[in-house]
């Protein structure tokens, strides 16, 4: 993974100091909270229902062994013993202390951390595929093209007050494992008929309260105009995205409004003169980055030979492990939603553990999925009962990938001021109702996903089902959706009649369940059964 | 016209009424012109050869169109000075300087130890912009000669 | 009745506008605020003592002053799903 030189260090350090002074600044009156607000959201720091929350960048969900033990201290020294992982990767703390947070980045800073640009008006964490470097399907790793973004977007001077928050996601397999369809800039690494390597450029994707999904805009842009194409799609949304309000100033309004055609044209024309200005680093530059990610050094010729005699390991393999590009590999998915578990949160000895497995078992680096679970992406098949074991005394063995029990949940009420209705009191209900792993493989694959507002930070709109809080006459209630997906046969979830109270919701899930069950066929996933019968089948069951 | 409170150019900073946009565009002769954040700077373009002064208005801090505009008149060759005014505070002061800015009439006063602080923290910058300043890619790649 | 609360500027602990210039941990402790309740939060948040404050609509109940709107119960409670983090398991999170 990538490592930083003396630039990159630099730069942190600066910005851990620039923020101790703005604290400084806050703190002894200079700055009000109006001019200040901005300043702590561009280094992650919000103002929450309980308490500061910081949320720590982790830059297209890698981090190393050293680091996830970083989050753990963070989590032990300045936080109540836990973090919780998100639907962008990151970890966000819940009980921050702005007196700390100096101290805390400073921390950060020493293992090649922070939390820049992880809020505010301006461009976010870049997201990618969680098994980067591992998969057969992708045709390069996209993590250099991230890093390679992520070093521009950072304390960009002329994006730093944009209409609205930016998010980028870059993938290189034709297998979406990003939701990549559904961000601001959703790029996806393609060869030309030359075979040379580029960027697939769409834009105008999201979720929250107008969900679409991102129209291709460019086919191929090459590496060496990666930079300044990007700075041309920005520029047109900086200059005309809305700022008249604020349910209507993302760039997806902006395509919308203008039609993708229309949009298209001005970045062309945008692009034109800025590709000639000298912003793209050259070439080299990319190759730099890219030597980072080159293969660790796997062994050759290791047996794919498992000792399934344990049951439940032999249900956690066959559930939670991918096959690997080598051969006697694996890549690993540590669940982070037991049954009745909080979906995303890990306490401080879980994330030591996890710290240990990757630097013992996975070349000392793990993955944070967008689905809230972690990865360990390069194990050697002959070590995964051992992991399996040191795992399950952690709670964090549950065999559940991609299953219902592996649900989403933002944290919704329970934590969050923008929220209507608690999430994860749902979430828990759900997988306790589910808790049978044998239930749940018989259902087969079901992304089940949860948001406790129209932020839609739970993805409820790329869930095959997809459950929406909100506040009818200040009492809590929950809408029920299907057929959304975030891979590649991105489709947005429908509302599918009236909503449910907590227990109701439940029911709902579990009725939904019953009519695919009873209707589907051969190899069907729920949301092909869905995709088939339509929307009636299940109505009828909910409301007769 | 919105004095200057600080400036770096050379030169003292130009002191003539600004045009506003609609009637610059319309056809005065101004060698001074004010841009609010709706107006297009690329409309100034063929003009930057007669123009002294451009004065580009942040009626709020958060709006941050004013940035674009001042590196499109910048890319395009403009070597006049480029005034922010308005709703300008320490902490933007070193993005709007990489953006091309060289005066600032801010509606409330400029402490210079906090911008001489804000110009002391960050030693590189990741990309290229209207300052010039070398890209940290750049110094990594700088050709052996 | 009026209920005022807002976050400690240096900690973020939720506070609650307890009469005059002090603000308490403790919802217990919150005084009705009434109709003087955005001349009190601008001059509490002028002088620093509360950030980010707001007024919400309460009532007096038996357990002490109470806000109507669940959000404001549970930034009252605490998670309620981390029991043992609660602030104060004796807010009722659901209206009855």
């Amino acid at each position: 993974m990538y490592q930083y030189d003396k630039y990159d260090q630099a730069m942190v350090d600066a910005r851990v100091a620039e923020f101790r002074d703005q604290v400084r600044r806050r703190l002894d009156g200079t700055l009000p909270e109006d001019e200040f607000r901005h300043l702590r959201l561009k280094n992650g720091l919000y103002l929450q229902l309980h308490a500061y929350m910081l949320r720590v960048a982790i830059p297209y969900g890698t981090l190393s062994g050293e680091q996830m033990h970083m989050l753990a201290h963070i989590a032990r020294r300045y936080d109540r013993g836990y973090g919780h992982f998100t639907t962008r990767q990151n970890i966000q703390y819940n009980w921050m202390k702005l007196e700390e947070t100096p101290d805390l980045l400073a921390d950060l800073a020493s293992v090649e951390m922070h939390a820049i640009q992880t809020s505010g008006n301006c461009i976010r964490n870049i997201s990618s595929d969680h098994f980067a470097g591992a998969a057969a399907d992708e045709i390069a790793d996209p993590r250099p093209w991230a890093e390679l973004l992520r070093q521009w977007s950072s304390f960009h001077p002329e994006f730093q007050l944009l209409p609205r928050k930016f998010k980028i996601a870059v993938i290189a397999s034709p297998t979406d494992r990003a939701a990549m369809r559904l961000h601001d800039i959703g790029i996806e690494l393609v060869r030309n008929a030359d075979g040379v390597l580029g960027a697939k450029f769409f834009v105008g994707g999201g979720m929250g309260r107008t969900p679409m999904i991102g129209p291709c805009i460019r086919d191929f842009v090459p590496a060496e105009e990666l930079i300044s194409y990007s700075e041309a799609i920005l520029r047109v949304y900086n200059r005309y995205g809305r700022r008249d309000n604020k349910y209507k100033a993302r760039i997806k309004i902006l395509v919308h409004e203008l039609g993708a055609e229309e949009y298209t044209r001005q970045v062309e024309e945008e692009f034109a003169q800025m590709k000639t200005l000298g912003l793209d680093p050259p070439v080299a530059e990319l190759e730099r980055i890219t030597a980072y990610f080159a293969d660790p050094a796997f062994e050759q010729g290791l047996s794919d030979e498992i000792d399934r005699a344990d049951p439940d390991f032999a249900v956690w393999v066959d559930q939670n492990t991918h096959p690997h590009k080598v051969p006697g590999y694996a890549v690993v998915t540590i669940s982070l939603k037991p049954a009745g578990g909080i979906p995303g949160d890990a306490s401080a000895d879980q994330m030591d553990l996890m710290a240990d497995l990757a630097a013992r078992f996975a070349f000392d680096e793990l993955r944070v999925t967008h689905t809230q679970n972690i990865v360990l992406a390069h194990v050697r098949k002959a070590d995964l009962y051992t992991i399996w074991q040191q795992l399950d005394g952690e709670g964090l063995a549950s065999a559940n990938l991609d299953l219902i029990g592996d649900m989403i949940a933002c944290p919704g009420l329970d934590y969050c001021s923008l929220a209507n209705a608690r999430s994860i009191p749902v979430a828990q209900k759900i997988s306790e109702r589910f808790a049978d792993t044998g239930r749940q493989r018989e259902l087969g694959e079901l992304k089940l996903k949860i948001s406790g507002c129209i932020n839609a930070c739970g993805h409820h709109h790329a869930g095959h089902i997809g459950i929406l809080g909100v506040d009818r006459k200040g009492v809590e209630n929950y809408q029920l959706l299907l057929g959304g997906s975030g891979a590649e046969d991105v489709s947005l979830a429908k509302i599918i009649g009236p909503g449910f109270d907590e227990d109701g919701i439940v029911d709902a899930v579990e009725t939904v369940t019953n009519v695919y069950l009873g209707a589907r066929t051969d190899g069907e996933r729920f949301l092909d059964t869905y995709r088939r019968i339509g929307v009636n089948p299940f109505k009828e069951a909910l409301y007769g | 016209m919105a004095e200057a409170q600080i400036c770096y150019r050379a030169d003292a900073p130009v002191n003539a009424t600004a045009a506003s946009f609609a009637d610059f565009t319309a056809g005065s002769n101004a060698a001074a012109v004010r841009i609010e954040p709706g107006d297009d700077a690329r409309v100034l373009v063929p003009h930057l050869g007669q123009i002294q002064l451009i004065e580009v208005n942040f009626p709020s801090f958060g709006d941050g169109r004013g940035y674009s505009a001042a590196q499109i008149v910048r890319e395009a060759g403009y070597t006049g000075e480029l005034r922010a005014t308005g709703d300008v505070l320490a902490d933007q002061f070193v993005f709007l300087r990489r953006c091309g800015f060289d005066s600032f009439a801010p509606d409330k006063p400029l402490d210079p130890q906090e911008i001489e602080a804000a110009e002391g923290f960050f030693p590189h910058v990741y990309q290229t912009s209207s300052d010039g300043v070398a890209a940290i890619w750049a110094l990594r790649h700088k050709a052996v000669s | 009745m009026k209920i005022l609360t807002g976050n400690d500027l240096k900690t973020g602990d939720v506070v609650w506008w307890a009469g005059e210039t002090e603000w308490s941990r403790h919802l217990a402790d919150a005084q009705d605020a009434g109709a003087d309740a955005d001349a009190i939060l601008e001059r509490e948040e002028a002088a620093r003592r509360v950030n980010a404050s707001y007024a919400v609509d309460g009532e007096v109940t038996d357990r002490g002053p109470m806000p109507l709107h669940i959000k404001e119960r549970v930034r009252a409670f605490g998670p309620t799903v981390r029991p043992d983090l609660a602030i104060n398991t004796s807010i009722p999170i659901v209206k009855v």
